[in-house]
């Protein structure tokens, strides 16, 4: 009356469809990734509903830091040449053109362009720079930023983005507004991070009756 | 776990004085491989952004347009949103009264929030619209920063409208006396919160 001998199993694994599957993975999440650029300037950008995909090119971007400093960055590297033509010419700054299309930020003001543009781009941080000046409405140099850039988008589409920090104070954020406004610039897009609406507010009951979010 | 197998093929019968190497399995161990995969795709994980930043659109008023051409607001319609330090929001309804009465004061969420005031308002708007195509005609939000305000504080009185759906709202420039107004009340709201 012998029971019947189970036959011993091995522990042994194949770890081939793991492997598979863990390589699979893997190379998903590389070609999805996309590595944030090293940003110089450190901001980080309050919450919103909105919905819209910011641009990431051609692009005119104004970033206000969090002790309210106004940084200028224009992605479009043969505008940045008639912008820097165009101030040479008004302001008589005598900057260098092929400096001046290298730096991918501009942070100083207008008496101190040269020397900024002299740093090293790896060394320029946005806590040490001076920032362009724009919170006193008697040397608002934005004005003059904004005027030669609208010059060099004229007749053609501007992305316009301002990306502040969730700390700057409102006077930075102003005096930007202001030089938009005297270049006759009312249209432009702030950078925001993603939010759903709140449960039972207005625009989550638009939302989940279908209702796209209006654009404009 | 797999384990490199070299024990050969089994006993096989072998022809005589015929010499045979040993044979090796093609068995691999892929633990480690494995490990490796995971943890490469717990780096790549943590490390990728999902989320792209979005853009919140806004539209400048035109200073230049001549004050007798600009819209004038009714005073039941208006809701007047000020912003002040330390995230204190006030707000009044219509005017602000002389001797301030009206002048309120609200938080960014939590109770008493400024949603709940523009919800309010926008209720009782609707109560009193003449138009009934266009109940909402009259609200106007008119949103005043302070200089002691954040970046986010306005972001997130911008994002309210979008919340709520109000349609017309203004960022406008704050007056002497109001903003006088705000700072004694942050200021007189700043022991309590010591």
């Amino acid at each position: 009356m012998g029971r019947a001998k189970l036959p011993r199993k091995s522990t042994n694994i194949d770890m081939t469809a793991m492997c598979d599957v863990a390589f699979l993975l893997l190379s998903f999440f590389i070609l999805t990734t996309k590595f944030k650029p090293s940003e110089a300037i450190a901001v980080t950008t309050p919450s919103s509903v909105s919905s819209k995909v910011a641009p990431n090119k051609d692009f005119v971007l104004v970033t206000i830091d969090k002790d309210g400093k106004v940084f200028l960055t224009i992605d479009d590297k043969e505008k940045r040449t008639l912008v820097v033509n165009s101030l040479n010419a008004s302001k008589n700054l005598g900057v260098d053109v092929a400096k001046f299309k290298a730096a991918d930020f501009i942070g100083a003001s207008f008496g101190e362009l040269n020397s900024f543009l002299s740093v090293a781009p790896e060394n320029r941080k946005g806590n040490a720079l001076p920032g362009i000046p724009c919170k006193d409405t008697t040397n608002n140099e934005m004005i003059d930023w904004m005027r030669a850039v609208s010059e060099a988008y004229a007749g053609e589409k501007m992305d316009l983005l301002l990306k502040g920090d969730n700390l700057a104070k409102y006077p930075s954020f102003k005096g930007v507004m202001t030089a938009f406004k005297r270049n006759d610039i009312q249209k432009f897009q702030m950078v925001t991070n993603p939010e759903n609406a709140p449960v039972g507010s207005e625009l989550y009951k638009k939302s989940m009756n279908g209702e796209k979010q209006e654009n404009n | 776990m797999a384990e490199l197998d070299t024990s050969g093929g089994g006993h096989k019968k072998k022809g005589p004085g015929v010499k045979k190497g040993k044979k090796l399995s093609t068995r691999v161990d892929l633990t480690p491989m494995v490990d490796l995969g995971f943890l490469l795709i717990t780096f790549f994980i943590f490390t990728t952004t999902m989320s792209q930043p979005t853009a919140l659109k806004l539209l400048m008023p035109d200073d230049k347009v001549k004050p007798e051409e600009q819209n004038k607001a009714k005073e039941s319609g208006a809701l007047t949103i000020l912003m002040g330090a330390d995230n204190h929001v006030y707000y009044y309804e219509g005017q602000l009264k002389p001797d301030a009465s009206n002048f309120l004061s609200a938080s960014y969420n939590g109770e008493n929030s400024i949603r709940d005031v523009i919800m309010k308002k926008k209720a009782y708007v609707r109560s009193i619209a003449q138009d009934p195509n266009d109940p909402e005609h009259d609200l106007v939000v008119v949103i005043k920063p302070s200089q002691y305000c954040t970046y986010k504080n306005v972001i997130d009185i911008l994002d309210e409208m979008s919340i709520n759906v109000v349609k017309k709202f203004a960022l406008v420039d704050i007056f002497e006396t109001e903003e006088q107004l705000i700072k004694i009340s942050d200021d007189s709201a700043k022991p309590s919160s010591n």
